[in-house]
């Protein structure tokens, strides 16, 4: 499924999206079908698979550590696109990675096994606008949506570019930093949302970094966001129950469930 | 040509690979560095600091007693060993620590290796006075407990860093992981010519004088200009900063990396040597990775040449043929280090003793009217332990 048409029909039912994250091949690949699974169960309306990177610089210490455990336990791009593949949901899925993965295998191959594998978005956090041409072209080519980062820090200036080829949703990041989840979340989110608003009202905004519980994406939604994104929150479920994946599927399920509910009624 | 283009491309390799909230600080960053390294009064405070702080400018020293034992070319030592802190790594600091202060940053972070570079920060932060964190590897930490306690005793904060392979690699990891969260107040001062445009130029900018300190020397002492130039490569700051000067010119810039245990056995740093294309820490540059594109470990006695990538203009100069790359083993750096040690009374850093080692053998084989330049980019104090470890001399 086209992650615009999701957004749609949530919109159509007055509910926000649960954009749900695990890191693939964490705590080893033969889990992340079932722990997907759990994600579904729980209501996820878009998932977010991560292909882990040795070095991601834009991720707090959750998600550093599922990366390290994934490669440790043999994950890699070939494993990713097959697993990818088992994940027979009919909501979208997106790939998260680290932009020399995706020059390694090769732009367009990578694309192509995005589509084959049923990826309907890409998301790569070291890929600017600046350079992102050449990817962005296999993405066209191949209907997967590339989905850019935009953060309190982006200008206007930048955030016009950015939007001139936006596609699926927007990553909106809510704070300054890296990936993980926070006690308190910042309000200063909802001038970023006014600003790409009154620039493009028509892209879906989706808000990450930093949301666990219910009143984070209550209140992002109430400012103005058609999403949000969480995935620290349940990698620390899983790396909690790494030797009892049936008790980390149940929390995975029931958090998941919570946060879904969170996004009715917005 | 003038390299890099606009966008921070050596042809094919460079650019700026870089989380979107760190792109607006690049791009201050860039306006800062462009606007200032101009200015002339930061210019006249910047020449104050190398002259009266760092010691400038360093000797270029003829190393004759090396040069009548090897018997062959001239061999010359540019002594960057004697900047202040004992590295070339101030030549970068004080720039970029001077910018920092202009452009109104309160605090500066750093990586660090072989604690050169952290040590060289400290040294300038102290000497701007701006607040100072160093992200150090906890294996590092272990290799450099000297460097470690200098940068506390010049009121450093030292950050340990447990990630990854606990090396340089991943103490940039979290420096960029920390800059992303306080970009707003804190300057990122990267130690080498690596990282997102306009890094690999501004440090480049920083180091050049190296080389154009070394070319009114030698003819000086010479009237003509040297045949070779040899210096280590880790990312390449100080092989860059002795070369640029040269690029035009008839002289051979040769760059020596880490072999380590020697590059069949895995176990090295010689990216230019062994590695293949593609994007770390910002940059499009050669890299250790595996075909998949996860970054390798790499391994080096030296730490500071301990790093799986290198800096784009290096990758761009060795594809081109401009930079010869040569690799030395840790047991020939150690062999160099006892060598220049006893026969110069000049005790080398061990990635310093990897350039020499490497003009050691070239000189051999050339004749005595040909002249080579090493750069003896620090000194070796900071490694005495790991040599003694390595020797098996307790301390």
């Amino acid at each position: 499924m086209k992650i615009e048409e999701k957004f749609r029909e949530l919109q159509e039912k007055g509910e926000g999206a649960l954009i749900g994250f695990v890191t693939a091949g964490d705590p080893t690949p033969q889990d992340t079908v079932d722990i997907v699974d759990s994600l579904i169960e729980g209501g996820v309306d878009i998932l977010e698979l991560g292909l882990p990177f040795s070095d991601p610089i834009a991720d707090g210490v959750v998600i550093q550590k599922a990366s390290e455990r994934s490669l440790k336990a043999g994950m890699n791009p070939d494993t990713y696109f097959r697993i990818a593949g088992e994940i027979t949901s009919e909501i979208p899925k997106v790939c998260l990675t680290y932009y020399n993965l995706v020059l390694q295998r090769g732009l367009e191959r990578f694309i192509v096994d995005c589509q084959n594998s049923g990826i309907s978005g890409l998301i790569v956090p070291d890929l600017p606008i600046e350079e992102a041409t050449p990817l962005l072209e296999a993405c066209r080519k191949h209907d997967v949506d590339f989905i850019f980062l935009v953060a309190p820090t982006t200008m206007e200036d930048r955030l016009q570019k950015i939007l001139g080829e936006a596609s699926g949703f927007l990553y909106v990041v809510s704070v300054l930093g890296v990936t993980g989840a926070r006690e308190g979340f910042s309000k200063a989110i909802n001038p970023t949302l006014r600003r790409i608003k009154k620039l493009s009202p028509e892209i879906p905004l989706a808000v990450g970094f930093g949301i666990s519980k219910p009143e984070h994406v209550k209140g992002v939604l109430k400012a103005g966001a058609q999403g949000v994104i969480v995935g620290s929150a349940f990698v620390k479920i899983i790396e909690g129950n790494r030797s009892d994946i049936r008790n980390a599927k149940e929390k995975i399920k029931e958090l998941c469930r919570e946060l879904k509910n969170a996004t009715r009624n917005k | 040509m003038n390299m890099p283009d606009k966008h921070g491309k050596f042809i094919e390799y460079g650019g700026k690979f870089a989380p979107e909230v760190l792109m607006p600080a690049i791009e201050e960053l860039e306006k800062g560095f462009k606007r200032y390294v101009k200015d002339p009064g930061f210019r006249k405070e910047l020449d104050y600091y190398l002259k009266e702080f760092a010691g400038r400018p360093t000797p270029l020293y003829y190393a004759r007693n090396l040069t009548e034992k090897v018997g062959g070319a001239k061999i010359y030592l540019k002594r960057e060993d004697l900047v202040h802190g004992g590295s070339h790594k101030l030549n970068n600091t004080l720039g970029q620590a001077l910018l920092a202060k202009k452009m109104g940053k309160k605090r500066i972070i750093a990586e660090t290796g072989a604690g050169q570079h952290g040590v060289a920060t400290a040294m300038a932060a102290s000497a701007a006075g701006i607040e100072c964190e160093v992200y150090m590897g906890t294996e590092d930490i272990e290799r450099q407990k000297l460097n470690v306690f200098r940068m506390d005793l010049m009121d450093a904060k030292i950050i340990p860093v447990e990630s990854g392979s606990c090396t340089l690699k991943d103490a940039i990891n979290e420096a960029m992981r920390d800059w992303l969260t306080n970009v707003e107040t804190t300057y990122y001062l990267i130690g080498s010519i690596v990282g997102p445009h306009p890094y690999p130029l501004m440090v480049r900018e920083f180091q050049k004088i190296i080389g154009e300190e070394t070319r009114k020397q030698i003819i000086d002492k010479e009237g003509v200009l040297p045949d070779y130039i040899v210096a280590c490569v880790g990312g390449g700051s100080n092989a860059i900063g002795i070369s640029h000067e040269f690029l035009g010119d008839e002289v051979e810039l040769v760059g020596v990396e880490a072999g380590g245990k020697g590059i069949e056995s895995g176990e090295h740093g010689a990216t230019l040597s062994a590695g293949t294309s593609g994007v770390l820490h910002g940059t499009y540059s050669k890299l250790l990775q595996d075909k998949y594109g996860q970054i390798n470990i790499s391994y080096s006695i030296a730490a500071g040449l301990d790093y799986p990538g290198v800096g784009p203009e290096l990758s761009y100069l060795a594809e081109k043929g401009r930079l010869k790359v040569a690799s030395v083993t840790d047991d020939e750096a150690l062999e160099a280090f006892k060598l220049l040690s006893r026969v110069e009374g000049i005790v080398p850093a061990l990635e310093s003793a990897h350039a020499v080692y490497h003009a050691v053998e070239m000189a051999k084989e050339l004749d005595e009217d040909k002249t080579i330049i090493v750069n003896l980019s620090g000194r070796g104090d900071k490694d005495v332990f790991v040599v003694a470890e390595a020797l098996g001399v307790k301390l």
